[in-house]
């Protein structure tokens, strides 16, 4: 099997953001919230990135802000596939009004941007991490619902499907047995695209400033620290921002390939 | 022609039915939910006496499907409250700052749209090789840049650096549209470059589907060249899906515009809405929500209605 550079990369760098978050404590030289020098310190060798807007070392915020991100980014992708392919996979098997119902349901949180809707349950609600991680993983599962109805509806009507019906198999047998490993390679493909969006949609709550609360920050809340900043042309928020992107090109050039290779296995075995 | 009414009409009662069910879910998300608003505006260390009276204020007392009725009704007649934090009327500032939020939105399809068209021409036309290559490739790049990145970029480069234009973008009544222009040149160059790459990928996308018929086939074999067969055979065959395409990212602008026009601090819908959720002002909150919600359906709708109204075998039933 060969890889290609751009996967390789890829993988790589993803590697490295969650090697990064989860050994935070280790690498970053200074504590998160220690305050070091001088407001929007230039790059220097006691701090490579400079500081921050009230004088933290902004490497090591950095380190810790990625493992913010990471973290509740990774468990809201975790949350909605959960939540989102159970679901989805009930309701092609079970069918009826019963699918019709949640179908139906799904088409309406839908039609509200998640943006806005986000923005108006957290305008009632405490925001904490819980919490995020909550609206985040429920709205983002009704994509996840979408394409495991689609898959498991496919597989469904399949002869070993059928075959495990007449034995008389159980709904949970025929989904966690039959349906699951069946549906697994096109869900797959879909989780990096799911975690990008879970990193996007967190940076950009912490940006409005509804996201992580200080004085813990994640990557999209330290661009709202320092951009003040930006107008004296100090670039300290583009670093964040930069971040962000970069974890979220590698998890793309990842999903791209396994999206690739997925739709090759099933081309070679004849559709 | 019956028939394509009949479609159309269906269509526009089910997007009717579907903003009524927004509206109910906007107003759950914020009423029912565990969290009591008093309780929120007022902070954990808030008198009972303060709690009660608030409660009261706010109508909270009252069952929660009297108090529904009572803000749907107050939102069909044009009356959409007034804001908890300062009191005022949410009709006044929201119908400024929806103008405002509009004007941004237009000039940014009217400069995303036909790049979007031209360049996934351009991908199809020059399929697999560098060209379409360097444009799948930034597409990829552009589709997982946040906002605030490409914002803030510019603003570092454009604004602070060479000071071509300004860093925040504010537009008031008396200023003449090239000044208007000119403060919302970077905000509008990001709504774009956030569109543009979806918008073109699945133009792309559309084109390349209807390349595969067997009409495109004949008109190559006829000899035509290369941008004939694009623009005259494959084209016209492409625009439902098309219009389709640019209606559904143009809704994408909708989410777009709440961080930019935080980014740029420009007195629109989404700055509006978010100072407004920090402070935890239900009524403002619950009326940016369901007009974003209904501009974002009519979009989706407007796209449903033109794929119907478009499609040949519709028009000439048999």
């Amino acid at each position: 099997m060969r890889i290609p550079i751009s996967a390789l990369i890829g993988l790589v760098l993803t590697a490295g953001f969650f090697l990064m978050a989860i050994f935070a404590p280790l690498i970053a030289p200074y504590e998160m919230a220690e305050v070091v020098g001088d407001v929007w310190e230039p790059r220097s060798a006691e701090h490579l990135l400079g500081t921050d807007n009230i004088g933290r070392d902004l490497l090591s915020r950095m380190i810790y802000g990625g493992r913010t991100t990471i973290i509740i980014a990774t468990a809201a992708t975790i949350l909605s596939f959960t939540l989102g392919s159970f679901l989805g996979f009930t309701a092609a098997v079970i069918g009826g009004w019963i699918d019709q119902l949640m179908s139906r349901f799904v088409d309406l949180l839908m039609s509200i941007p998640t943006l806005i809707f986000a923005l108006v349950v957290l305008s009632v609600m405490p925001v904490n991490t819980t919490m995020l991680i909550l609206v985040m993983g429920v709205l983002d599962a009704t994509r996840v619902y979408r394409l495991s109805r689609a898959v498991a509806v496919d597989i469904n009507v399949q002869d070993f499907v059928e075959a495990a019906k007449l034995r008389g198999e159980k709904r949970g047998w025929i989904i966690f047995r039959e349906i699951l490993p069946n549906a697994l390679s096109p869900l797959v493909a879909e989780l990096g695209l799911r975690f990008i969006f879970a990193v996007l949609f967190l940076s950009t709550l912490s940006f409005l400033g509804l996201g992580v609360q200080p004085p813990d920050s994640d990557w999209g809340g330290m661009v709202k620290e320092n951009k003040e900043g930006i107008v004296f042309g100090i670039g300290a928020a583009l670093v964040p921002a930069a971040a962000i992107a970069a974890l979220a090109i590698s998890v793309n050039l990842v999903a791209d390939w396994v999206l690739n290779r997925t739709s090759d296995l099933k081309g070679g075995r004849g559709g | 022609m019956s028939s394509i009414l009949k479609l159309v009409s269906q269509r526009l009662a089910l997007g009717l039915l579907l903003l009524l069910a927004c509206s109910v879910l906007i107003f759950v998300g914020t009423q029912i939910l565990p969290g009591d608003v008093a309780q929120s505006i007022l902070g954990q260390s808030a008198t009972p006496t303060a709690l009660a009276n608030l409660r009261e204020e706010l109508g909270l007392n009252d069952p929660a499907y009297v108090r529904y009725f009572s803000w749907l009704g107050g939102v069909l007649t044009g009356d959409l409250g007034t804001a908890l934090s300062n009191g005022q009327e949410i009709n006044a500032q929201i119908g400024l700052r929806l103008g405002n939020t509009l004007f941004l939105a237009f000039w940014a399809a009217v400069v995303a749209v036909p790049l979007a068209i031209l360049l996934g021409l351009i991908a199809v036309r020059y399929r697999n090789r560098w060209p379409d290559k360097l444009i799948s490739g930034l597409t990829l790049a552009s589709m997982s840049l946040p906002e605030f990145f490409i914002g803030y970029v510019l603003i570092f480069f454009f604004a602070v650096k060479w000071r071509w234009f300004p860093s925040v973008a504010t537009v008031y009544d008396s200023m003449s549209l090239w000044e208007k222009l000119n403060a919302i040149a970077l905000p509008v160059t990001v709504l774009v470059l956030v569109v543009l790459a979806h918008m073109m990928r699945m133009t792309r996308a559309a084109i390349l589907n209807v390349m595969q018929s067997a009409y495109i086939e004949t008109a190559e074999l006829k000899g035509l060249s290369a941008f004939n067969v694009i623009f005259r055979h494959a084209f016209p065959n492409a625009i439902a899906p098309i219009v389709n395409v640019v209606m559904l990212n143009l809704a994408y602008l909708v989410v777009g515009v709440v961080v930019v026009e935080v980014i740029f601090v420009y007195p629109g819908m989404g700055q509006y809405l978010v100072d407004h959720v920090s402070k935890r002002d239900v009524p403002v909150v619950q009326a940016c929500g369901l007009i974003f919600a209904a501009v974002y359906i009519g979009l989706n709708l407007i796209a449903d209605v033109v794929a119907i109204v478009t499609n040949p075998r519709l028009r000439h039933p048999k």
